[in-house]
């Protein structure tokens, strides 16, 4: 994929002044050579970085008055394994919401916020590549711009536009009623997520070779058709690993959904934030509702890691 | 709409997502079509368009249940559009498709990001109530509180100290890690924080935190080791002005895995001659390190820098959850949402004006270095 590993191949690029070609790199010689000093300091490093994961991991199945008292490193001699953390975190409310509801209320919000906002910049990213119009590429650099703006910025207004319908004092919307649900949460994270969407898609899309395009184009195929039957599937690649970093980015996102995911709709982020507030010392119950909260986003990870990594690659200009 | 999505909430989530999901992309699937049949001559297409120029407006101002007047401007603004799209220097339809593919997006970017943020750098010079210009003062009132100026100092420590250690420690781990047995394994144990979520993590490191009183077993990893070495426990959290240090260790612990990625793929980029020409020069492993790899990343290096800087100056789930801003722990970004919360919305905007202040000149320039790279390419 090639958008995706642009940084390296631009990197590439400006080390040397010769171009293509299968060169010998770094890599390839390196792994002549392992070192077992190498080995043993990577095995110290990844220790270090899993121990904090790990020790909420048994923690979280430990029986309360254990947790409470000794360490978790200790639980061989303080026998006591227990699932029980688990199932009073599920059901710990606060704010009238359990955990488990949370927990289905991210679900909801992220599957369409992950979606919606890859169609739609998918089809801005077509528009972009492979239409000509006047002022394309200051658009296109204006729509690149947007991703500087910190989400803050558009908190206020946009909690207004909402609430009351208004943008500058102006009635744009009928204002959502708070019966409105996940909506202003899937709005929210669609607008956020759109400009980096566009700008990653846009330079895949336009990657794709103009014969393929223009030899549709001869069979009578109009640009609907080409989006749909080219070069959406083309592109499945990229949408694919942008659409695990939105999935992530947004099961994880905790500001956003503190200002527009309220009472019911919350999801688990929000939740574990107002656990932590209230309830800080119930280590039984924070590290199993830890663990509930990272566990979709871990599988996630480790099963499509792949996808991810090129996502990040192509997106480590994030703003 | 409204109407729509109160009766989608009282749905069971299962059911709202294959709901939301489905009308969304019916939605586009009917665009598409009426893209596709846009640019087609003869009398009914053409009568298809017309319709569809009037009545997307229509209906779209229909749904969001705005005034009359409003969609009254709508039917108008499409029958002008149509006209225009009739006379496009493209031919017939070429408006009409452009339209479709960019306006989606482009509209909702226009409504939801660009006017807000012009709203908000209005509001940031008015009155708590919204109803006084008091110019800067907003600004004034932050920079003379000392809260305001400790909150700029810290965001300013997080941006000074983070991005520089994650990156040397992922830098370091990326070069070694390629002479191990095993690289994948290490890669995904460091990389797998990157995963979890602020908040998860944030707990995560309250329990590694945790203190007891000396005469007591901790429960907390951290001070363990501090009692096992002879010392006495600390409460890392409440400690100023070293809490804040606690909290950036959380964020360097989850975005080392990222530098380490990242520089690791452009490590593998740099070409055997340039090392093994090193190596007969004489150069040791560190030199080498040096003068030939960290050279041949530079670019990378600065993404990486640019990028965790970015997001360590925006940086708000780690303090809301571990301290909330207590003990002089506080950065912008909780702040605004702190001010937020107190119906402060002229202050939160401030703070929020200063935020983007502070992050644009990192992002021009991570967008220039980009830049400059593809055009080397």
């Amino acid at each position: 994929m090639a958008t995706t590993e642009e940084v390296v191949a631009t990197t590439q690029a400006v080390t040397t002044t010769a171009k293509g070609g299968a060169r010998p790199t770094l890599g390839d010689a390196k792994r002549r050579l392992t070192s077992p000093w190498a080995t043993i300091a990577a095995i110290i490093i990844a220790a270090i970085w899993t121990i904090p994961t790990f020790g909420i991991l048994v923690s979280s199945f430990r029986p309360r008055v254990e947790i409470q008292t000794t360490g978790w490193w200790t639980a061989l001699q303080n026998w006591g394994w227990t699932t029980e953390n688990y199932a009073e975190a599920l059901n710990t409310s606060t704010g009238g919401l359990s955990l488990l509801g949370a927990f289905v209320n991210s679900f909801a919000i992220t599957l369409p916020a992950a979606i919606i906002p890859l169609i739609l910049a998918t089809l801005a990213a077509y528009g972009f590549a492979w239409m000509e119009f006047r002022g394309r590429n200051l658009l296109f650099v204006l729509v690149f711009a947007l991703q500087i703006v910190p989400i803050q910025m558009a908190f206020i207004p946009l909690l207004q536009l909402f609430a009351r319908g208004e943008l500058f004092g102006f009635p744009i919307i009928q204002a959502f009623s708070d019966q409105a649900g996940y909506a202003q949460v899937w709005i929210a994270h669609t607008i956020f997520g759109l400009p980096l969407a566009i700008f990653l898609l846009h330079n895949f899309i336009a990657q794709i070779p103009g014969e393929v395009i223009e030899a549709a184009r001869v069979d009578g195929a109009g640009h609907g058709q080409i989006f749909f039957r080219i070069v959406l599937p083309l592109s499945m690649p990229a949408i694919a690993s942008f659409a695990i970093f939105q999935f992530l980015w947004v099961w994880n996102d905790l500001l956003v959904a503190l200002i527009f995911a309220d009472g019911n709709v919350a999801p688990i982020t929000k939740l574990l934030a107002q656990m932590v507030g209230q309830r800080g010392e119930d280590w039984h119950l924070l590290t199993a509702g830890a663990f509930i909260a990272i566990i979709v986003p871990l599988l996630v990870f480790l099963f499509l890691q792949r996808y991810f990594v090129r996502g990040l690659l192509a997106g480590s200009a994030k703003g | 709409m409204a109407a729509f999505l109160g009766w989608l909430s009282t749905l069971s989530p299962w059911l709202e997502i294959p709901i939301i999901i489905g009308v969304f992309l019916i939605a586009v699937a009917v665009l598409l079509f009426f893209i596709e049949i846009a640019p087609r001559a003869g009398r009914a297409y053409t009568i298809a368009r017309l319709a569809a120029c009037v009545i997307f407006p229509l209906a779209v101002m229909w749904i969001l249940q705005s005034y009359w007047w409003a969609i009254a401007a709508a039917g108008v603004l499409g029958l002008l559009f149509f006209w225009l799209d009739q006379r496009a220097r493209g031919g017939v339809g070429s408006l009409f498709q452009l339209f479709g593919f960019l306006a989606p997006a482009l509209i909702l970017l226009l409504v939801g990001l660009v006017l807000p943020v012009v709203q908000t750098l209005v509001q940031s010079m008015f009155n708590s109530r919204g109803d006084t210009f008091i110019g800067l003062d907003n600004f004034v009132w932050i920079f003379t509180q000392p809260q305001g100026i400790r909150t700029v100092v810290n965001t300013i420590v997080w941006v000074l100290i983070a991005p520089v250690v994650s990156t040397v420690i992922g830098l370091i781990y990326a070069y070694f890690i390629d002479k191990t047995r095993g690289e994948k394994v290490y890669k995904i144990l460091v990389f797998l924080p990157m995963a979890i979520s602020f908040v998860g993590a944030s707990i995560i490191w309250r329990f590694m935190y945790t203190a007891r009183p000396v005469d007591a077993e901790q429960i907390g990893f951290v001070n363990q080791i501090i009692v096992w070495l002879g010392g006495s426990p600390v409460p890392f959290l409440q400690v100023q002005p070293w809490n804040t240090l606690a909290l950036i260790v959380v964020f360097i612990w989850i975005y080392t895995g990222f530098a380490m990625v990242v520089l690791s793929a452009a490590i593998k980029g740099v070409p055997t001659e340039q090392m093994e020409a090193a190596e007969l020069d004489g150069a040791n492993a560190y030199e080498r390190f040096m003068n030939v790899v960290v050279p041949g990343i530079r670019p990378s290096l600065v993404v990486v820098l640019t990028t965790i800087a970015i997001a360590s100056m925006k940086i708000f789930d780690i303090v809301r959850t571990m301290t909330a801003g207590a003990n002089n722990t506080s950065v912008l970004a909780n702040e605004m949402y702190q001010q937020f919360r107190s119906f402060e919305p002229g202050r939160s905007a401030a703070y929020a004006v200063i935020l983007f202040i502070l992050v644009l000149p990192l992002v021009i320039y991570n967008a220039r270095q980009l830049k400059a790279q593809r055009e080397v390419r």
